[in-house]
């Protein structure tokens, strides 16, 4: 157990009050940022980098660890609260969570993400201290067949977000994946349907996506309607998190770290596709079919720990072969050289103290999120008693502030307006709009890996069943489009095997 | 006056009472200022510290008190961005504060064409490279570095072309005789179309008389991905910038099989050179400062100036070390004709490898 010893050193070097007070400062404003639309935990990074050079070495980490696990909680809360994801990956907290806020559960939606976020941090930040070098391997097994096969996954899984019509549902994945299409081509740099707009050649922001398709169309749905001034019940329940939510909760919190954790380090996973897993297991598995789409608590619960365990995930191919895989991570990766650290193969041998204070000060800013987060829910749940257009005015000018602040063009603006607009016919039509953002995410990735994967092999397509893998993966795809079609009709001859046999006695 | 003291009774007399919701309504109806009081101290602290300047003096007669603006042209945490940073750090010691902004996206086309607007502002500075030259002849981008004032090269990163460990390719003589055979089954992963990487695999294919269109490159949104597909096994050869893949030739994770610069590099010391290995390749990853058009001789005088003092600070060559970039100080009249040479040399491997 070296890395046990290595780790209690660690400890030593995070708790000292000094950095404590680094934590606590980074976890406040990743909260903050993860709370507005935009403006995410890389640009605060890289904001406060040139300062923290002032600062030793572990206390700037530890700093920037916080604001990293704070952005992935404070995006939760939004989405819950307001149906605003604060960033792409707490998209789908949104559908489940917002439901149970307006349900009066709001303060049992937010602390069920809380505790799965704990559970999943530390599980994940747990597998990131012993089993890194492990998953690194695997994962640098992952070449373009295998995202292929992994997208396919992705895609027939997705079924469950489709919503009731799966008509509406394909209409509107089939947009995201048309806006996911706008931009620069990566394999051949040729321009897509960016109508001669330069704003528009690095394609359209999952997050100002997101933010346009969810909030502004809601908000302008409430100037439509004229329900302006409708404030929701928030606090129904005395118990933040009764027995039975507890109950429900904790299963989908490990299946979500489970997903969230192996497919956060793959280099190209990312921490959105283990949401949509995730959300579609827990639709899969529970109990109370009828109330997804309603506010079904393991649909918040699964999601939101797949995205913090993803977010540990992101940070083993950082550490392990030095590669970033998410803006933040590219960032946090500037700041080790910053400090003369080589975050790659050798990170461990050559850094070992700074290294494991990281490790440390992840844990620590964990447990503070959670006593940060824990007792405010309730607080934040209150602030559903302000009536629609105050939070909606609010909800307008961070969305559109943050929009300003990611790309810094007027262009953006007008995006995001021109997207609210599109979704609010969406929501007039009853085209779900979760679909679209799915589309948006998987669409593109799919697409490069897929051209990727057939100019390695000169267009010969056998390259995407080529190893034990991909295999493996198709053969999911292949279960997961059979079961509900064999399911079924198995079970109705059964029954009517039972039936005959029946017959037979009387 | 006598209405918020008759509301502060209000609040005193429901405090105890059941009128739970009461006044704790008004307390949370400022609950968005206090959300509002928190951003504004997140922004307040992630502010720069503002530091006094001293020296910079020719550049303070053409600009004023004004402060100097860099625009770093990609996302944070990409080579303009840590060189922009980097050159703030630098510049603090000479004109003081400097602000640093992002303009993600496209090979720095979408920063190109807003910084072109900024005509005749010698306060606009923005850093750009070959990655970007190549970016506006692969994207057709309106704009180029002829719409601008070239300023100073900076600082170079040569490329360096490897191999998985497992792969039975040894050395650039093998890589050669593979690319003349058959140059589709070749495949080379490396960094975003029309970049440094596939600027590198065109001109290789090329001195090899294998024809460039028909290179199998396939392009990654940066060096980082590129190594995953390296790593996997399904890319013949890798193609990366030195700095980036240091740590994993250290390591063995992938084998160096050349560099593309003149002569060997002190930091892979055993890493033979394209020339020495046959082919008649060289291609650094120069990275500069470029002001907009339109500034008047004495302006961009003093601006070169500063940058080249600010070459010669500690900070900077301590920066040089750390992210080990090669010094590639170039100023001037030579800066100029040496971006028109690029130009050319970019466009027509380009045009060569159909992206033109």
């Amino acid at each position: 157990m070296d890395q046990l010893g290595l780790l209690l050193e660690g400890f030593a070097g995070a708790l000292t009050p000094e950095h404590l007070m680094w934590a606590l400062i980074g976890v406040t404003i990743g909260t903050a940022v993860g709370v507005l639309p935009g403006i995410g935990p890389a640009l605060t990074v890289a904001l406060l980098l040139p300062i923290t050079f002032r600062l030793e070495p572990s206390s700037a980490l530890i700093l920037f660890a916080g604001i990293y696990y704070g952005g992935m909680y404070g995006g939760s809360t939004t989405s819950i609260l307001l149906n605003t994801p604060g960033e792409s990956a707490s998209m789908i907290s949104a559908l489940e969570g917002n439901k149970m806020a307006r349900a009066g559960r709001a303060a049992a939606a937010l602390s069920t993400a809380a505790l799965g976020s704990f559970v999943a941090g530390t599980i994940g930040t747990v597998a990131l201290t012993f089993l890194a070098p492990v998953v690194a391997d695997f994962a640098t097994g992952f070449g373009p067949p295998e995202y292929v096969a992994l997208m396919a996954v992705a895609f027939v899984t997705v079924s469950a977000l489709l919503g009731p019509n799966l008509l509406k549902g394909v209409a509107s994945l089939l947009v995201g994946v048309t806006i996911g299409l706008i931009g620069i081509d990566s394999q051949t740099g040729q321009p897509r349907l960016t109508f001669g707009v330069d704003a528009l050649l690095d394609g359209i922001d999952v997050v100002i996506v997101v933010v346009a398709l969810f909030a502004l169309s809601e908000a302008f749905g409430h100037l439509l309607t004229g329900t302006g001034h409708s404030t929701v019940q928030p606090l129904r329940e005395r118990l933040m998190l009764s027995r039975s939510d507890f109950r429900r909760s904790w299963p989908a919190w490990l299946r979500g770290t489970a997903l969230g954790f192996p497919i956060g380090s793959l280099p190209a996973g990312g921490a959105e596709v283990p949401t949509f897993l995730s959300y579609s297991v827990e639709k899969k598995l529970t109990r109370h079919p009828e109330e997804f789409g309603h506010g079904a608590i393991e649909g918040v619960a699964g999601p939101e720990s797949a995205n913090n365990a993803a977010a540990a995930g992101v940070l083993v191919p950082l550490l392990t072969i030095g590669l970033p895989t998410s803006a933040t991570a590219a960032v946090i990766l500037t700041a080790f050289q910053s400090y003369g650290l080589q975050p790659g193969p050798q990170l461990f041998t050559e850094s070992g103290p700074l290294v494991w204070t990281l490790i440390a000060s992840l844990y620590v800013g964990n447990v503070m999120l959670l006593v940060l987060n824990l007792p405010l829910a309730r607080v934040w749940a209150r602030l559903l008693q302000i009536p629609a257009y105050g939070i909606y005015a609010g909800v307008l000018v961070f969305a559109t502030l943050g929009a300003f602040a990611a790309g810094g063009t007027t262009v953006d603006l007008l995006v995001l307006c021109g997207l609210g607009l599109l979704g609010l016919l969406m929501r007039q039509a009853g085209v779900p709009v979760a679909p679209a953002v799915v589309g948006l995410i998987l669409g593109p990735i799919a697409e490069q890996q897929l051209r990727r994967a057939l100019t390695l092999s000169e267009g010969d397509p056998s390259i995407l069943v080529s190893s034990p893998i991909t295999v493996f993966l198709w053969v999911v795809v292949a279960l997961a489009l059979l079961i509900p079609v064999v399911l079924p009709v198995a079970r109705k001859r059964r029954r009517a095997l039972v039936n005959v046999g029946d017959g037979e006695e009387s | 006056m006598e209405r918020r003291r008759s509301t502060a009774a209000a609040d005193d007399q429901g405090e105890p009472g059941a009128g739970r919701a009461g006044p704790r309504r008004r307390w949370y109806r400022f609950a968005p200022l206090a959300v509002a009081a928190v951003v504004t101290g997140a922004v307040v602290v992630t502010a720069p510290v503002d530091t006094a300047g001293s020296g910079g003096s020719a550049l303070r007669d053409v600009i004023g008190e004004r402060q100097l603006r860099i625009m770093a042209p990609a996302a944070p945490g990409g080579g303009w961005d840590q060189t922009s940073r980097e050159m703030q750090g630098a510049l603090r010691e000479l004109v003081g504060r400097t602000e640093v902004y992002n303009v993600a996206g496209a090979g720095g086309t979408i920063g190109l064409s807003q910084f072109v607007r900024r005509t005749a502002d010698p306060t606009e500075l923005m850093t750009t490279g070959l990655i970007m030259v190549g970016a506006v002849e692969a994207n057709g981008s309106p704009h180029s570095l002829a719409d601008t004032t070239p300023l100073v090269r900076l600082t170079t990163d040569y490329q360096v072309v490897v191999v998985a460990a497992g792969s039975p390719l040894t050395d650039v003589a093998g890589l050669v005789s593979a690319m003349r055979a058959d140059i589709a089954a070749v495949s080379i992963s490396g960094g975003s179309a029309g970049g440094a990487e596939q600027i590198l695999a065109g001109l290789l294919a090329k001195a090899v008389g294998a024809d460039p269109a028909k290179v199998s490159y396939v392009a990654h949104s940066g060096g980082g991905e590129a190594l995953t597909t390296l790593l996997s096994g399904r890319s013949t050869i890798g193609v990366s910038g030195v700095s980036e893949l240091q740590s994993q030739i250290e390591a063995g994770t992938v084998r160096a099989l050349a560099v593309s610069s003149p002569e060997r590099l002190p930091g892979l010391p055993d890493v033979p050179t394209l020339r020495e290995s046959g082919v008649d390749v060289e291609l650094q990853n120069w990275r500069g400062v470029v002001a907009p058009a339109g500034i008047s001789p004495e302006q961009e005088q003093a601006l070169e100036g500063l940058l080249v003092d600010m070459t010669r600070t500690d900070a900077w060559r301590e920066a040089l070390d750390r992210r080990g970039w090669g010094d590639a100080t170039l100023a001037g009249p030579e800066f100029e004709e040496f971006v028109r040479t690029e130009q050319d040399r970019v466009s027509r491997v380009l045009d060569e490898i159909g992206l033109g």
